[in-house]
């Protein structure tokens, strides 16, 4: 896997933010998931090969600042909008990942004319008490793992400190990733999405797996119904929550067939 | 130097097997547990000893707040505080406190504070802490990210409420409000002595500094590994240039006494076996939520309570179970005769330098009998021992300034007829 080219981004709130970008071609927006992008992985590679993959980091994720000025769900959308904008992926077809997937299905449902197609890989932002997301945050130290992948060594090596970076920034940065998610989404994960999927009129592609031990099988129905335009399911096999680095390739695939 | 009497309020039936059957007493404590029958008897046993303890000559009774916790049943200390407000005469009422994040208006604590300070005279001190991540985070779904931001807030806006005489508009990050008007305002002017019951974060006590705040340390680790985070207060005192008045500082130890050293390792190994074994029985799940400690506090390694606890914490518990030696040993409580115990907390004193001494003469499920004959003999024996340490040289600005008594009303059912 070679690496990314990357530069770096300011925007209001007082957000710097890293953008990741690779491949030629249409862009794709990639919103990361619980952890952000601590690293490249090869399920953007795989992408780049067909597309042009551009991903800024969210606020408070490895790569950018800013999350500790965001309030709430209209300073997360506004910073979104904003991070797309100087992205270059205004009007772009978007991805994202749990976290992520969440802005993007807000951004998408405030601003249509921002996401042309709109891809949501285990996506958050809903929360139904009688059959609840699980609680992320609160999770004894050998629960983390297994809750979030059904490849805990893939997993170790996408949060792994690279060389050269120090140990305790670096534990620090993936603490400030959970703090993030959390800032947005403590203590349910519902942002009040539900109210809004109708405005959704983006086709949309959800990407669930069917190991996910995050969300209930039932919520990307509930995505489904709740969507105004054309909606597809995959459902990928032996890949959990984080199924963007369970299962790469195959989530990849599905995306690369549902924007061709 | 003040003795104050403090209580956590514990319930005191959780069962022999509690530690092994329940994954905490905290947050998600099993509710069959809890017999509001005998809530009822506990309530009424503990603001009978806070009440008996300024009979017997404490300087102030202390009350705190914890939520949906089986060590703690004041969810409102200012109930308490309330009650005790009436039945006492001369004693600080220490509400430690209110957790100001976790109201909304934060106004609220401004007016209860205020009433607490009206009823009983100007007696009240007004304890503002952050708050646990069990109380604030689980128990009352405060996003932890934010926390601090929103305590810092509702202190400024507290603050305000009660020194602005002119009713004010507050436009705030997370409040708005159009007229802000406390009505009762507090006896003492500008307002209470205000204590910060906090962790050993460094941003705490450069603020405790800034604003001219007692600082106290809660810890139920005792004066040992206290003494660790006291000193890093005081040498950021030092370095802030601020003088090491005693009295700046407060700190929490529990006390077993009795007429011998080895009688006191009899009558208090339950109680404290019980307290440290079942009441800290709390799951490594809820310690740290991202984003509630900061990461300046993170990186400069200085650690909140439940994460120093954490030490020695497994999987499954936050502070694991440590045996009676084992608490003896480590100076978690003190035990001893009299001489003994005045001795050591002597030297808790003066070695870590506090003026302001917190005790908890009941603790785990130590009954009324116990807690009484632990109460006289500090109050007789002790107290006296400690009494005038510190006073010659430093002056202690932050005690309540109540009405002269002459001034002051006493509950008086005569005075109904």
């Amino acid at each position: 896997v070679s690496g990314p080219s990357e530069r770096r981004i300011s925007t209001a709130f007082g957000i710097e933010a890293r953008v990741w970008s690779k491949g030629s071609g249409e862009p794709v927006g990639f919103l990361g998931g619980l952890r952000g992008l601590p690293r490249w992985i090869p399920f953007l590679d795989r992408l780049a090969e067909d597309r042009h993959v551009i991903a800024p980091s969210l606020p408070g994720f490895p790569g950018a600042t800013g999350h500790q000025n965001l309030d709430d769900l209209a300073d997360w959308v506004t910073a979104t909008l904003d991070l797309l904008d100087a992205a270059g992926l205004d009007g772009a077809d978007l991805i994202g990942a749990s976290v992520g997937g969440a802005l993007a299905a807000e951004v998408a449902a405030f601003s249509r004319a921002t996401v042309r197609r709109l891809v949501l890989i285990s996506p958050l932002g809903l929360f139904d008490a009688s059959e609840p997301v699980a609680d992320l945050w609160a999770l004894r130290k050998s629960e983390v793992v297994p809750l979030l992948t059904s490849r805990p060594d893939l997993l170790e090596a996408f949060l792994a400190k690279p060389e050269g970076e120090d140990e305790i920034e670096w534990q620090i940065a993936l603490t400030r990733a959970q703090e993030a998610a959390a800032r947005l989404l403590w203590p349910t994960g519902d942002v009040g999405l539900a109210k809004r999927l109708h405005r959704i009129q983006a086709a949309t592609l959800l990407v669930v797996g069917a190991e996910d031990r995050v969300l209930p099988p039932s919520y990307a129905k509930r995505f489904a119904n709740g969507l105004s335009g054309f909606v597809q399911v995959r459902r990928l096999e032996a890949a959990g929550h984080m199924l963007e680095i369970d299962a790469g390739e195959a989530a990849a695939q599905a995306v690369l067939e549902f924007l061709d | 130097m003040k003795l104050l009497w403090f209580h956590l309020m514990p319930y005191t039936r959780l069962p022999d097997d509690f530690a092994e059957k329940h994954p905490s007493v905290w947050v998600d404590i099993d509710s069959r547990l809890f017999d509001p029958v005998v809530a009822h008897g506990l309530y009424n046993e503990f603001m009978d000893e806070l009440e008996h303890a300024a009979e017997m000559g404490f300087d102030g009774v202390c009350v705190n707040e914890h939520h949906q916790n089986g060590y703690g049943l004041m969810p409102s200390p200012n109930l308490i505080a309330s009650g005790l407000s009436r039945a006492t005469r001369d004693a600080a009422i220490v509400v430690m406190g209110n957790s100001l994040a976790l109201y909304n208006p934060p106004v609220r604590v401004a007016e209860e504070m205020a009433m607490l300070d009206c009823i009983s005279g100007g007696r009240l001190v007004a304890g503002f802490p952050v708050g646990t991540p069990m109380d604030t985070c689980y128990a009352y779904g405060q996003n932890p990210s934010q926390l601090r931001q929103r305590y810092h807030e509702a202190h400024d806006l507290i603050m305000k409420a009660w020194t602005e005489p002119e009713p004010f508009a507050w436009n705030g990050r997370f409040h708005k409000l159009r007229y802000v008007n406390v009505w009762p305002r507090p006896v003492q002017r500008p307002h209470p002595p205000v204590w910060i019951p906090g962790g050993g974060s460094i941003e705490t006590w450069q603020w405790c500094a800034e604003r001219d705040y007692v600082y106290s340390y809660l810890s139920y680790f005792g004066y040992k590994l206290g003494k660790a985070t006291m000193d890093g207060f005081w040498d950021e005192m030092k370095r802030l240039g601020k003088e090491p008045n005693p009295y700046r500082a407060g700190f929490l130890q529990f006390v077993g006494v009795a007429e011998t050293r080895r009688e006191a390792m009899d009558l208090y190994r339950e109680a404290a076996e019980y307290f440290y074994g079942r009441c800290l029985h709390v799951d490594a799940r809820y310690a740290a939520p991202p984003g509630y400690a900061s990461e300046a506090t993170i990186r400069a390694r200085v650690r909140s309570q439940v994460v120093q606890a954490a030490d020695r914490s497994t999987d499954k518990s936050a502070y694991g179970t440590p045996s009676f030696e084992e608490i003896v040993d480590k100076g978690y409580v003190v035990v001893g005769s009299p001489d003994e115990v005045a001795e050591q907390l002597r030297h808790v004193a003066v070695d870590l330098n506090v003026g302001q001494l917190m005790l908890l003469l009941q603790f785990g499920n130590m009954g009324r009998q116990l807690t009484l004959h632990n109460t006289e003999l500090f109050a007789k024996r002790v107290l006296p021992q400690l009494r005038d340490l510190f006073d010659r040289e430093w002056e202690n600005h932050w005690w309540p300034k109540p009405l002269d008594r002459a001034q002051r009303a006493l509950p008086s059912r005569e005075g109904a007829r």
